[in-house]
């Protein structure tokens, strides 16, 4: 069998196991739609002006559905990747996988790849769930494609920078802590569960220019809502505009968590 | 000759300061079952994890199937299997699942029906890994190395924290195995296990190798004297000069000899001549736990 033949094997037995605890594949999907819910419902009544975004209001409740497939991606890219691999490298599933014939990548790929098709599926549930909920509209055409683009190199990036993290992880039970300090303060940096309008301290902007989920945030927005059209005395705009800067970022972090996640990767327990 | 599957000579291991084996030298024939006895910490882990590639060595040659499995690769991974002390797998594919997910990462593997029939575990067969017993999941294990029908299996202490009865089957298994022309590999701490199973066994110790022989000659135990063990009922006298016979807690005496023929045969005479029979009569050799213990000082079974 062809290397990408075993990567696609091992795929469809990941897939068979996680729909076998339904537990935790439910919340998985309910995560941020109840996050949709709670936030809207406590700050979503109004409008915001975003830094970038000059001269247009946008509905709270249609950022907030932005923001929550953000949220969604980063979940099952980020946070699921590097908590799923420590408890796997902890019960010594991965050391034994190192003793077989399966090449590393073909086992790592098929994780990946899973956790890509569940943050699709969280994306596709969080936009249906707005345009239903908050008649926030769908991308189409180029704003559409932007946003897939935007969703592969986020989701890629994430996954990365979730299997380096591993490295630093000393065992399973430290895995939740330890990626929740690293994600939690960044999400709130950048804008994901509070959103940051033109009068946010400009130091927060600063922190979070650095790291790749404000990057993500921007150029997932700018493609979701890059249909919108505006009125000026000029005539209509599209006030969001897409910034491949932002996907380069983003793109630049994931090859920084590729080369470290090559180079420190554990595939033994630590303690 | 027989085939040579496992030929190391001078083997070092060091973690930073600290030498855990200090140049050993180990050979498996094909078909052999070699057993590696030692106390925790002997470096037997580590002298196994060299083979399996897993750890690489600090000086010495290893070969495992003709390869160095420091860069044998995917190449030897296809033609041996490892039972690591602790691994785990899903908790929720089934075991058929998991033995039918491990053979396809070999290129001939084994029908899984039959491995799963092999180590016992047929009525488990569409069980979730998570539902089974500590023992059935050791039998897992077993079953996972077998999925690619290997020529070589390491055992690494397969049946630590097993109950008398979940030992006796794991043995039947790894017979069993041997009867289909398999070379294995096992470590143990315990010598009964060895003894059942093993057609040759060495002792390491600090990560030295201190004995090496089959079970039944290992450490002369050969040449050791025989013990025997008899009581005298109540009333009646001791029984005459037969040199060197000191006497126990419970009352029975204990001879040591090189010529045990003769001891049984002057006792029994005796004993039949005085017209009664012992309480007890023993005669034995010294087991591979003896020589063990005296090999290794004393740290046998520290689990």
């Amino acid at each position: 069998m062809s290397a990408a033949a075993q990567a696609v094997r091992q795929l469809r037995f990941t897939n068979k196991a996680f729909w076998r605890n339904p537990a935790s594949a439910f919340f998985t999907f309910a995560f941020p739609l109840m996050f949709l819910v709670i936030f809207t419902a406590l700050l979503g009544g109004g409008q915001i002006q975003l830094p970038n975004v000059p001269r247009f209001e946008l509905d709270l409740t249609t950022y907030y559905v932005g923001a929550m497939a953000t949220f969604g991606v980063i979940s099952a890219c980020f946070t699921n990747i590097a908590i799923q691999t420590s408890f796997s490298r902890d019960q010594g599933l991965l050391k034994r996988l190192r003793g077989t014939p399966l090449p590393a990548w073909a086992y790592l790929l098929a994780r990946v790849v899973h956790a890509m098709a569940v943050g699709a599926l969280l994306v596709l549930i969080t936009l249906l769930f707005g345009l239903i909920v908050y008649d926030a509209a769908l991308p189409t055409g180029t704003p559409l494609l932007e946003f897939i683009v935007t969703f592969l190199v986020g989701s890629l990036t994430f996954a990365s920078l979730a299997l380096a993290l591993t490295s630093v992880i000393p065992n399973a039970e430290a895995a939740p802590p330890i990626v929740n300090a690293t994600i939690l303060p960044l999400l709130f940096l950048s804008g994901i569960f509070i959103p940051l309008d033109k009068d946010a301290p400009a130091w927060i902007s600063t922190v979070a220019d650095v790291f790749p989920v404000k990057h993500f945030a921007d150029a997932m927005r700018s493609g979701y809502l890059g249909n919108v059209r505006a009125q000026t005395p000029l005539g209509p705009i599209h006030p969001f505009t897409f910034d491949w800067t932002d996907v380069l970022i983003v793109a630049a972090w994931g090859l920084v968590g590729l080369v470290l996640a090559a180079r420190f990767f554990s595939w033994e327990p630590r303690r | 000759m027989a085939e040579r599957v496992i030929d190391v000579r001078g083997l070092h291991k060091a973690y930073g300061d600290v030498e855990a084996v200090r140049g050993i030298d180990i050979h498996v024939d094909r078909g052999e079952v070699f057993a590696l006895l030692g106390p925790n910490g002997a470096g037997k882990t580590t002298t196994v994890e060299i083979l399996e590639g897993y750890r690489e060595r600090t000086a010495g040659e290893v070969s495992v199937l003709g390869r160095d499995p420091a860069r044998g690769g995917g190449e030897l991974k296809r033609r041996i299997g490892i039972v690591l002390q602790s691994t785990g797998v899903d908790p929720y594919l089934t075991v058929r699942e998991t033995i039918d997910l491990y053979a396809g990462y070999y290129p001939s593997p084994r029908n899984v029906d039959e491995v799963i029939d092999l180590v016992g575990l047929a009525e488990k067969r569409n069980t979730r890994v998570k539902k089974l017993s500590g023992g059935q999941q050791r039998r897992l294990d077993v079953a996972i190395a077998l999925a690619g029908d290997p020529e070589l299996l390491f055992l690494d202490e397969p049946t630590t924290g097993f109950d008398p009865n979940a030992r006796r089957n794991a043995w039947e298994i790894v017979k069993n195995l041997t009867g289909i022309g398999k070379t294995i590999f096992l470590t143990t701490h315990f010598m009964d296990e060895a003894q059942f199973l093993a057609t040759r066994a060495a002792v390491i110790t600090k990560g030295t190798i201190v004995a090496e022989g089959t079970p039944g000659t290992l450490g002369g135990r050969d040449h050791m004297q025989t013990r025997i063990r008899f009581k005298v009922p109540e009333g009646q006298p001791s029984p005459p000069e037969l040199g060197g016979a000191g006497s126990l807690p419970d009352g029975s005496l204990e001879i040591r000899t090189d010529n045990a023929t003769k001891v049984v045969h002057d006792l029994t005479a005796w004993a039949l001549e005085r017209g009664f029979v012992f309480d007890i009569l023993e005669v034995s050799q010294p087991s591979l736990e003896d020589v063990y213990i005296a090999l290794t000082g004393g740290e046998a079974g520290t689990a």
